[in-house]
């Protein structure tokens, strides 16, 4: 028997015989538990999206299971009074304007760092780098009120910003910039020092700067690492609501999606037709995201957790 | 939607895309030129600080001052007066339903020990399971697509699960549907402070909705240690007569356990910096605070920074041994390097 087939258990047994209707038996329980659990699993998902079809008498008043028999009933009055009644078109935008800078800043602030801790001596090296994976479970609440403080008094609010002719985001750019770069340099410096050293031995002997092994060697057989990463921070950017909620959550005109649903969920009440198309029009982005860059995510997240 | 703002925007957008990796890397060319110019002897103590120095300046200036600085504000009133230990006081003050206490009490009993232990038993059980069927890559990805959306979102999903009419109005909500079809009284999973207004089925039903979320991720961590068990190993225990049970618990068991230690003290981190599911499903009423929603309260409805600082101390205490284990492992590693 090979390798490969001595990880699963074989029938043996012979045609019909009880130990073969046993096995078989153990298959179908296998099998219902498996679809089963997939199916509760995916049942929360699937009661809000029937539901956000539906009209909003019908949400108040049935099951959205009941949207399966007749009289079927589904409308897309939802997803227009969502982008009609709240400014959600605005906060999508937002979005991409708090999110694509907050994982462009730190990666590429991280890329150069990484570099550094996986490829230079320097005195305390070991000790800094110690310090950034210990930065990764420092809760950030540690962080809010002096930057909060800062950034009132030094105008870095979206108010201010406007006036003088900045983005409004800056403040939360930076924020984010600071809080994805313990783990952006972290992952990157593992995958850095995890390439083979002949590489840049036999280019530096060629007479190859830092600069060039650094952009023509390292960064091209870093794509997979990079794109783990960028995913990994846009989409934590992206579904992020505390920190939006602090430096911007006073500005409803620049506050990004998530915060802009939890006010709904909030001031809604009873109008739960409008949560159900608003929290669909959130999820598109990052599950369009995830679903075609699968890969890359759970590489990410294989990364990132085996830590030390 | 007003489109103008694109107009406006989009620029902005841009030269943030370009503009940032641009001035960075002329940073890096233009220092690296400098460098070279420097006597053989003192580039190589020049040149890692011009690569780590942003990298040193942003978390310095965002992360590590700041955590000083909330340190120092945690022992002053709001108007920087020293006070000593008078902020800890008051959120510790009246035990057990004062200051912080149901905060912490939710945080470090409720959330660390059911959240991890759910999220761990959820993400083994499913990964087993799933490495003996043909549609696997399929199941996973349906079990780990609540992963990609936000705190927010899940809330809002759960609320529906868990919407509550009163016993005998038709119930909208799945679970008291499902509750009611058995001729059981429908259920306000979050407000029912079961047992006796503790309220740890209104904890559990959050915990719940954020386990629902999160078990893809120790999942797929759970599900690549499972594969790299060798088949051999596994084959040999069933020559030898061992059943299914018995193998996963003396063999599969084992071999996973420093993977299941390193995804559960993650999930324990995770556990205590809770924050978005809980204010949206219950906003920490009922006896659901947590510390992150408490913090954020103080910080943001209350305005009060010196009390606000006390509570996040108290949440990097609760950390700490996380992070001290951490920190333990990776030198572990590092030392095998």
């Amino acid at each position: 028997m090979s390798v490969a087939t001595a990880a699963r258990p074989e029938s043996t047994a012979a045609v019909w015989s009880p130990q073969w209707i046993a096995q078989r038996f153990s298959r179908v329980i296998l099998h219902v538990a498996v679809i089963g659990l997939t199916i509760v699993w995916i049942v929360p998902t699937v009661g809000l999206l029937v539901s956000s079809f539906r009209p909003a008498v019908a949400i108040l008043n049935t099951g959205w299971w009941t949207a399966f028999s007749p009289p079927f009933q589904f409308t897309l009055q939802n997803y227009r009074d969502m982008l009609d009644q709240s400014n959600l078109g605005t906060a999508i935008f937002n979005s991409f304007m708090v999110s694509i800078p907050s994982t462009v800043i730190p990666v590429a602030v991280a890329a150069f760092a990484a570099y550094a801790f996986a490829w230079m001596k320097f005195p305390a090296r070991d000790w800094i780098f110690l310090a950034f994976v210990g930065l990764l479970a420092v809760p950030l609440q540690l962080t809010f009120v002096p930057v909060l403080s800062f950034f009132v008094q030094h105008g870095i609010v979206p108010d201010k910003l406007t006036e003088v002719g900045l983005p409004p985001w800056l403040g939360l750019w930076l924020a984010h910039a600071g809080y994805g770069l313990p783990f952006s340099t972290y992952l990157l410096a593992n995958f850095f020092r995890a390439l083979p050293s002949d590489l840049f031995e036999s280019a530096e002997i060629d007479g190859a700067g830092t600069l060039t092994v650094f952009f023509r060697i390292i960064l091209p057989l870093s794509v997979p690492a990079l794109a783990s990463l960028i995913i990994f921070q846009f989409l934590w950017v992206w579904n992020d609501v505390l920190v939006a909620l602090i430096y911007v959550g006073g500005s409803p005109d620049v506050a990004p999606l998530t915060v802009n649903l939890a006010d709904l969920t909030n001031s809604l009440g009873q109008n739960y037709q409008l949560l159900t198309s608003a929290a669909f029009f959130s999820m598109v982005i990052p599950i369009v995201v995830f679903l075609s860059l699968q890969r890359y995510f759970v590489r990410g997240i294989l990364a990132g957790s085996v830590k030390g | 939607m007003d489109f103008s703002i694109l107009l406006q925007d989009i620029p902005t957008l841009l030269v943030v895309i370009i503009g940032v990796p641009a001035v960075l890397v002329a940073y890096i060319v233009g220092g690296e030129y400098l460098i070279r110019r420097l006597p053989d002897e003192n580039r190589p103590q020049v040149r890692p600080w011009l690569w780590v120095g942003p990298a040193l300046v942003i978390v310095g200036g965002i992360l590590l001052l700041p955590a000083i600085a909330t340190v120092i504000q945690s022992v002053q009133d709001n108007h920087g007066n020293f006070v000593g230990l008078q902020n800890y006081a008051t959120q510790l003050a009246d035990f057990p339903s004062g200051g912080s206490w149901i905060a912490i009490r939710n945080n470090v009993l409720i959330w660390l020990i059911f959240y991890t232990l759910f999220v761990l038993a959820f993400g083994l059980a499913l990964a087993v399971l799933f490495d003996r069927v043909g549609y696997e890559t399929l199941v996973k990805t349906l079990i780990f697509m609540p992963m990609a959306i936000s705190s927010v979102a899940l809330g809002v999903i759960w609320k529906f699960m868990y919407w509550y009419q009163p016993a005998g109005a038709s119930q909208t909500g799945t679970l008291n549907a499902f509750v009611t079809f058995f001729h059981h009284e429908p259920v306000a999973w979050l407000q029912d402070q079961w047992p006796n207004g503790i309220g740890i089925l209104d904890n559990l039903a959050v915990v719940t909705a954020a386990t629902w979320g999160i078990v893809g991720f120790s999942m797929v961590i759970l599900s690549a240690a499972l594969k790299g068990i060798p088949g051999e190993l596994l084959e040999a225990a069933r020559v030898d007569g061992a059943g299914e049970l018995t193998i996963f618990r003396r063999v599969i068991f084992p071999l996973m356990m420093p993977t299941i230690v390193v995804v559960g003290t993650t999930l324990v981190i995770f556990a205590l910096k809770i924050f978005g599911e809980v204010y949206v499903m219950t906003n920490g009423n009922y006896n659901t605070d947590v510390l992150a929603l408490r913090m954020f309260n103080l910080l943001y409805l209350s305005h009060n920074n010196a009390a606000a600082s006390a509570v996040a101390i108290i949440l990097l205490i609760a950390v700490i041994p996380v992070l001290i284990f951490n920190l333990r492992q990776f030198r572990a590693v590092e030392a095998r390097r």
